[in-house]
């Protein structure tokens, strides 16, 4: 049983944001593999609903504010019941990163967001297709510049270096020819849009947001020459190209495994990543097929896959904010759970540039493990919280008239996680429970200081090592 | 490794500061005929000269000014401006106007300052997250959020809780390395965030001084460096912010107020260095990502460029360097001021005469600097 428990808590670590251990029990009881396959195919999600959000947050109607939309962003990652979702959508931010500073745009961002979130699990030809129209990217990379007689290749050389292929699989020739198949692929409203900007404080009806359009005046309609195919090309042509490519399957997967499975890639990494390319080609580039191998791979199930990432920011802040019950309900600090992610080095919406951010280990200097570890220690040693409360209840069901403090820090690792910790965290652990003897109940039951002793060893376990690491 | 005992304070004004209404043109009617409505008087302004003048709000900064110890950077800025905050603040940060830049300029001033990264306190910011001017990959940085309660546990107030917090934490991270190179480094930055608190937890004891700074957050930012910069640390960079300087509305009043914050911190922060006989070692840097629109729309400015700087400090020489752009209509660059000098100019003056380093790979590229520092 407690094996089954491990490896569900890994699953959600990895596919979702972590989980309490009530949603660790129902997952539990419909198996391994069918909660793989409800989470590749969730259906409609509960979360929190926007007029909700709207009632209480007025920023939301305007979203000047990159605060307010990462807000927005937050609440729905903080209470989804389709975690793999949002997991997903924020790899996608991460590897088509598109940052605010350039578009000053709030909801444009999070029109793109919601596209990853419709076409992120489907296949990887129409995403491409959906992301080289979208307004954040164009905007981002300058195809609105991309022009029939003057071409801009900013787009066209990173959705192959950076967005499908990489780099050393094309040539500089393939890089001409394939920003002139996206010509006129441009913005409708650009020049609303910017009286709009030269009149600043001026937005009655609040912010709207740039929309696509595909002008054939200004596409270059010439013949083109593309990874050794020849033909009139426009850019739903180049993308049926890129997607074949072997080094497309390859890149996508391998980008997929360090994100979901592991940050260094083995031996053993590699024939995944291969089984995972097969998925992709039998499925008709579906991402969803690609994951599915991925999670029912021996490699990921395996205890060596455990514990093998750095976890990032964003997926910290989550995850501790949904073990701790947080946030479950509209409330302002929502802008400064926003910050946090920003103070740990993943200001979300806010890439630094379109490479995204560096990722594992990188994820890590003195400043941020500070931010991290004060955040989840404060959200975890904090007794007034329902999922504290909830991991307290746990802690002390089946003792009844003291826990002896080894007891009392294994029970807290296991219902936190489990959570697996090296011999010196372990000892680290217990010289601070024993700090204070063993903790007295009373009739199986704790008083409060009893319940703020418990909530201080959480915090504790919240600033290990192992807790940086998913 | 540069010129020893030398540091620099940056004081960054966040939003874009209304140039404008910072140094005014109270001698040209056209100022007026612009600023219909957000304006400083006339009278209220305190002369340089017949055309130019401090914002009354910048009265300490002008007494410096007096004394020969401000160096007014006018029309400062760089090629086709950027009016979007991030992107512009991006561009100072980073000293690459041209393409999406990754190190911070500071960053590699404190990597060439202590190249082996022995002191993890050569730079630190005060403030929350850490700016991108400070940031370059292995370059330790310290981020203050207050130097009260900075480092590890600041939630638990009790003493006697904090410490055993604090002395499981090292048990926890100080132990013996093992296979793990992501478990060690993890170790390793613990330990090093632990060392870095415990050093700079104790500045504030070891500070004394007659000034009384103010309670706002920038005065108190002042009073924070100049704790661990007299608590000789070896601490090179500092660095800090204060805003939002975003005026589009009720600018008068906020302007004025941010102003009178800032200056008298600046202000207390120059004379708390000349009561420790320290005010030649440090220089102040102050400037914002853009100015203001020359239009005002009837109660705050938009979004404009060109913009102003100060250097302060004992060293500094003082007085009017760059041009006061024109502001006759037929100048202007889309409704604003036209730069003429690039912010790198500055910059690199720092960087080479401050600092005795090299600023070209520092800066990005060579050029012209200006004369402000004593030889």
């Amino acid at each position: 049983m407690s094996q089954d428990v491990s490896l569900m808590a890994h699953l959600m670590r990895r596919a979702g944001f972590g989980a309490t251990r009530n949603e660790l029990e129902e997952y539990l009881s419909d198996g391994y593999k069918a909660t793989v396959d409800k989470l590749l195919d969730p259906g409609e999600s509960n979360h929190m609903p926007d007029d909700l959000i709207r009632r209480y947050h007025v920023d939301q109607s305007e979203l000047r504010q990159l605060d307010g939309a990462g807000a927005y962003w937050l609440y729905r990652m903080l209470t989804t019941s389709n975690p793999l979702e949002e997991k997903l959508t924020l790899f996608w931010h991460g590897l088509f990163a598109t940052g605010y500073a350039k578009l000053n745009q709030a909801r444009s961002l999070l029109n793109q967001i919601e596209m990853f979130r419709q076409y992120g699990f489907g296949s990887f030809r129409d995403l491409l297709v959906e992301l080289s129209r979208d307004p954040a990217m164009i905007l981002w990379l300058d195809n609105n510049e991309n022009h029939k007689e003057a071409i801009n290749e900013n787009y066209g050389r990173e959705l192959l270096e950076l967005f499908s292929m990489g780099i050393g699989n094309y040539s500089e020739d393939d890089i001409k020819d394939c920003a002139k198949a996206f010509t006129g692929w441009t913005l409708k409203n650009a020049e609303y849009m910017s009286v709009r900007a030269s009149k600043d404080s001026i937005w009655p009806y609040g912010r709207i947001a740039w929309h696509y359009e595909y002008r054939v005046d200004d596409h270059d309609s010439s013949e083109k020459k593309f990874l050794g195919e020849v033909g009139d090309f426009n850019g739903e042509d180049i993308v049926d190209i890129i997607v074949t490519q072997e080094p497309t399957a390859k890149f996508l997967s391998t980008r997929l495994f360090q994100y979901f499975a592991s940050d260094e890639v083995d031996d053993d990494g590699e024939q995944v990543i291969k089984a995972m390319m097969e998925s992709y080609f039998k499925s008709g580039f579906n991402v969803s097929a690609v994951l599915r191998t991925l999670f029912n791979s021996d490699y990921f199930t395996s205890e060596k896959c455990r514990y093998s990432r750095v976890k990032g920011p964003v997926e910290s802040v989550v995850g501790t904010a949904r073990l701790a019950g947080s946030y479950q309900e509209p409330t302002l600090d929502v802008h400064s759970l926003w910050a946090q992610t920003m103070f740990m080095g993943q200001g979300l919406l806010a890439p630094p540039t379109v490479e995204g951010w560096h990722e594992g280990v990188e994820w890590i200097d003195s400043g941020s493990l500070v931010e991290r570890i004060n955040f989840a220690a404060k959200e975890l040693s904090d007794p007034t919280k329902d999922g504290v409360q909830d991991i307290i209840r746990r802690v002390i069901s089946g003792y009844r008239d003291f826990i002896h403090p080894e007891n009392l820090v294994d029970s807290c690792l296991d219902f936190m996680g489990p959570i697996q910790v090296g011999a010196d965290t372990r000892d680290g652990l217990i010289e601070f429970a024993e700090s204070q003897g063993d903790l007295q109940l009373k009739n199986g039951k704790t008083d409060e200081d009893g319940s703020a002793r418990v909530a201080r060893l959480m915090g504790m376990i919240a600033s290990t090592r192992e807790y940086q690491l998913a | 490794m540069g010129n020893k005992g030398k540091s620099l304070v940056v004081v960054q004004l966040s939003g874009g500061n209304d140039y404008l209404n910072t140094v005014v043109p109270y001698g040209d009617e056209e100022y007026y005929d612009f600023r219909r409505t957000v304006h400083i008087e006339q009278n209220e302004v305190l002369p340089i000269d017949k055309i130019y003048g401090f914002s009354p709000h910048l009265a300490p900064i002008k007494r410096l000014f007096d004394q020969g110890k401000v160096a007014v950077i006018n029309g400062i800025g760089y090629d086709n401006p950027n009016r979007s905050h991030f992107r512009s603040m991006d561009i100072w940060h980073t000293a690459q106007p041209d393409e999406i830049g990754t190190e911070g300029w500071l960053g590699r001033v404190i990597r060439d300052l202590d190249p082996n990264a022995e002191n993890v306190l050569t730079g630190v910011n005060f403030g929350r997250g850490l700016p991108r001017a400070l940031g370059v990959r292995g370059v330790p940085v310290a981020s203050v959020g207050n130097l009260d309660t900075y480092g590890l546990f600041p939630d638990i107030k009790d003493e006697s809780a904090k410490k055993l917090a604090l002395d499981a934490f090292a048990h926890m991270y100080g132990g013996v390395q093992g296979k793990d190179p992501v478990l060690n480094f993890l170790g390793q930055t613990g330990m090093d965030a632990l060392k870095g608190a415990d050093i700079l937890r104790t500045a504030p004891q070891k500070y004394s001084s007659a000034i009384e700074y103010a309670a706002n957050p920038i005065a108190q930012g002042m009073k924070s460096i100049a704790q661990v910069l007299l608590a000789d640390f070896g601490t090179r960079v500092f660095y800090t912010q204060h805003g939002s300087f975003d005026t589009h509305s009720g600018e008068i009043l906020t302007h004025a107020k941010l102003w009178d914050e800032v200056s008298g911190a600046v202000g207390d922060f120059y004379d708390d260095m000349q009561e420790h006989g320290r005010e030649d070692e440090v220089v102040v840097m102050i400037f914002s990502e853009f100015g203001r629109r020359i239009k005002d729309n009837g109660s705050g400015t938009d979004h404009g460029s060109g913009g102003v700087a100060f250097i302060i400090g004992g060293e500094i020489k003082g007085g009017m360097y760059g041009q006061y752009p024109s502001i006759k209509e037929a100048d202007h660059l889309e409704g604003d001021l036209h730069f003429n000098n690039d912010f790198r100019s500055t910059y690199s003056t720092i960087v080479e005469k401050w600092f005795g380093l090299d600023p070209v790979p520092i800066v990005n590229g060579h050029f012209e600097q200006f004369d402000f520092v004593n030889a």
